[in-house]
């Protein structure tokens, strides 16, 4: 049995820590860290436990936090992370990946940059920019965002982004030359007959399943999608959901078949539960079929939504998963999510949940 | 060669407490309120980031003020001037 398991949440005012023995019964929570900066995403690198954070302030702009003790101290570095005088600068962090020897952050206005001395300078990426597609993206509602970041565990160099509102990228050679990966993926938002572009998608999360492989499963804001190629070509796995539209996926952390979503009533219907009644929809079977899972999530009067980094699974052998609301409530689930608990009610806003599983 | 003035710089609180060991009275010389972010950025490094963009210009929600006038990178400074940074209201 593992010897805890932290759920760190990032929000609109802070990062926060909740810790757990593997029973994962009883949380205790830290915070805020970061200053109460708004953290966009806050992850681990399980290897080490070094724990980033990566938002912007209103005041003081973006940058990476880091603690090498669990949480209880804190450095941050923007240094590098930055574009050339003159072009739009940075205004946030909004995605972390620590991997292997690196970190990788994706920023507003999207690009992506890495970091080889664990997070103490930045270096730009510049490839992704360098796409001919960049003068043709177009922000979605949060900005233009880069805010999934996905490395192929077997490969460092492959690398899949997903930007808002410009589509899912990716590199096969650490970043120098990027492709498109959005065939398959719609956008509705697009005039008749041309809903189905090469990049332009609004994707809203890409998550890589169990064991890689080529599989990967995205929420899109039109539909949900999964590829068994890398994104070479996606299908759809929205039928049997209550609607196509929702922000985060969660991938079951040892079965590629298992996924997590958290459907959303609709684009234009206020962005909540549907029918106000709050649900996580699981998948056994890669996204052919969907059960709702939602005992002991509030079945009335449910008008919260779940924002795309929101929802995480743990490494335990019966998977937990967690989801946090823009309300500030965060619900966790330690089977798999078959049953629900209420474990915080009064956060700030929750814009991240990402969890690590500390191992004896 | 002329000698850079002497000024005084009066930092935020919210500002001084991400760099351990930083003043909230800063007493230096610098000819302009780039200069000035020079000088903060040699003495905590990352301090320049946190007070300016890339653009380069000072952050949005972040003000300088001489003599009751707010100003930017290049404000040339006198011998006793006092420079607030303040962070401007801002948030929800």
């Amino acid at each position: 049995m593992a010897d805890k398991v932290l759920i760190l949440v990032g929000t609109k005012k802070g990062a926060f820590i909740l810790e757990s023995d593997g029973a994962r019964r009883d949380w205790k929570l830290s915070g805020p860290f970061c200053q109460t900066w708004p953290i966009n995403h806050f992850v681990a690198r399980p290897e080490t436990g070094t724990l980033y954070a990566g938002g912007g302030d209103a005041w003081f702009g973006p940058a990476v936090w880091k603690s090498t003790d669990l949480g209880k101290t804190w450095t941050h570095s923007s240094n590098g992370l930055a574009y050339p005088e003159g072009q739009e600068p940075i205004s946030s962090v909004w995605s972390v990946a620590a991997h292997n020897g690196s970190v990788y952050a994706g920023v507003q206005p999207a690009g992506l940059f890495r970091s080889d001395d664990d997070g103490e300078t930045w270096t730009h990426v510049e490839g992704l920019q360098k796409h001919p597609t960049r003068p043709h993206w177009n922000p979605g509602g949060a900005g233009l965002i880069l805010h999934s970041l996905v490395i192929d565990p077997a490969d460092d160099d492959k690398i899949w982004v997903g930007i808002s509102a410009a589509g899912v990228f990716h590199t096969a050679d650490g970043g120098e030359t990027w492709e498109p990966r959005n065939r398959g993926t719609r956008a509705d938002f697009l005039p008749e007959g041309e809903n189905y572009p090469e990049f332009g998608q609004c994707v809203h999360n890409v998550v890589m399943a169990a064991g890689a492989n080529g599989r990967l499963y995205q929420q899109n804001h039109c539909g949900m999608y999964r590829t068994d190629d890398g994104g070479v070509k996606w299908e759809s796995i929205e039928q049997g959901l209550p609607s196509s539209f929702g922000f985060p996926a969660a991938a079951h952390p040892t079965d590629r078949d298992t996924l997590f979503l958290l459907p959303l009533n609709g684009d234009t219907k206020g962005r909540y539960m549907p029918d106000a009644k709050a649900a996580v929809w699981r998948t056994r079977d890669a996204g052919r079929t969907w059960q709702d899972l939602r005992q002991g999530l509030p079945q009335e009067n449910a008008y919260f939504g779940v924002l795309r980094q929101a929802m995480a699974t743990d490494r335990m052998e019966k998977a937990g998963i967690y989801f946090g609301t823009s309300g500030g409530a965060l619900f966790a689930s330690s089977d798999e999510g078959e049953t629900w608990r209420e474990i915080e009610a009064h956060m700030p806003a929750i814009l991240s949940v990402e969890t690590l599983t500390v191992h004896d | 060669m002329t000698e850079q003035p002497d000024i005084i710089v009066r930092l935020p609180a919210i500002l001084v407490d991400l760099f351990p060991g930083a003043q909230r009275r800063v007493e230096m010389q610098a000819e302009s309120v780039a200069e000035m972010v020079d000088g903060l950025e040699r003495l905590w490094p990352g301090m320049r980031d946190r007070l300016c963009d890339s653009r380069p210009a000072i952050r949005r929600h972040i003000n300088v003020f001489v003599d009751g006038e707010r100003v930017k990178l290049n404000h040339r400074l006198s011998a006793g001037d006092e420079v607030f940074v303040l962070t401007a209201i801002s948030g929800g």
